[in-house]
């Protein structure tokens, strides 16, 4: 068994407002010398230490606990999952 | 008849909820850890609001994974009447026993203001008492009370009359201004605002009788005379 790093990433699907984003695009970033800035998003970070066989099995099981769980609410959410050695 | 307020770690409106179920309606209530279980022959089960678990993850989800759910959708089945006042309604939401999903608030303050909202049900048993659009002066306390349901799941809300109650404004950027909603059945129902701070004319500025419909809608589809 291998400990891994999994990093589970969710933000809101397009079209789900984002208000946190636009407040640090608008009222931030834009109102800087930073003018090529035209999205910014906010995601919240789960970072998991697992250990598994490999890689892959790594990524379903915490795929397995996101929806099991409802981690992430699939109506308006979106997630995203990296794996990486400890 | 007996009602179980459902306490569960972070509540804080239980103390409020079952005052008013006994002290102002005379009911027979008792609370209910979350790890317990609910008697088969309740009549009526209430989830106040609070802040489970600190509202971790997303308001409502790991209260959501509780033992006492399990009962309360046994019951909800059942079509025992089920009332989700802000964090309960977040709960019963993030369970699967109401549609849609509560955000934060569009100005992402929490917000804590007197509202009014518009019945839109009055078939539920939480609503029976009410004229239809009769209007209801109610606070509301969250930071994670914007009601979203995408547009085929409103197209439904309306076609199945699960839409209970409407901000009369723009409140917190809610879909279709939803500040509550019920089941298909119509026993689970869900709400922001708090019905519990606005029945008494000592703490209501404005009319505590519109809130006080609540718990009497609850009384007569029980068959209670207080």
């Amino acid at each position: 068994m291998t400990t891994f790093n999994v990093h589970v990433t969710i933000e809101n699907k397009p079209g789900i407002s984002d208000p946190e984003g636009d407040t640090i695009l608008n009222d931030l970033v834009l109102k800087g010398t930073h003018k090529t800035v035209s999205k910014i998003k906010t995601a919240k970070m789960l970072k998991f230490t697992i250990k598994e066989k490999d890689k892959k099995i790594a990524q379903s099981k915490v795929q397995e606990i996101c929806a099991e769980l409802r981690i992430y609410n699939p109506m308006v959410s979106i997630v995203t999952i990296d794996v990486f050695d400890a | 008849m007996k009602v179980g307020v459902v306490v569960f770690p972070g509540s804080n409106c239980d103390r409020d909820m079952y005052h008013v179920l006994t002290d102002v309606f005379n009911l027979d209530a008792q609370y209910y850890w979350h790890e317990k279980t609910l008697p088969k022959n309740i009549d009526a089960v209430i989830l106040p609001g609070g802040f489970s678990y600190g509202d971790r993850l997303r308001a409502g989800i790991i209260a959501a994974h509780s033992p006492i759910i399990k009962d309360i959708q046994k019951l909800a089945e059942k079509g025992i009447p089920i009332l989700g006042v802000c964090n309960g309604f977040q709960i019963l939401v993030e369970a699967g026993l109401l549609p849609g999903v509560l955000l934060k608030n569009e100005s992402l303050n929490f917000m804590c203001e007197w509202t009014n909202l518009i019945v839109e049900n009055n078939k539920t048993p939480f609503t029976n008492q009410f004229k239809l659009h009769e209007k209801i002066p109610i606070p509301i306390a969250n930071g994670e009370g914007r009601y979203y349901v995408d547009d085929d799941t409103l197209k439904q809300l309306k076609k199945k009359n699960q839409i209970v109650f409407r901000y009369n404004k723009v409140v917190n950027g809610s879909s279709h201004r939803i500040a509550g909603v019920c089941n298909q059945e119509g026993n689970v129902v869900g709400m922001m605002p708090h019905p519990e701070r606005a029945v008494e004319s000592e703490i209501n500025p404005v009319d505590n009788k519109p809130s006080s419909l609540i718990f009497e809608s609850l009384l007569i589809k029980m068959g209670v005379n207080n």
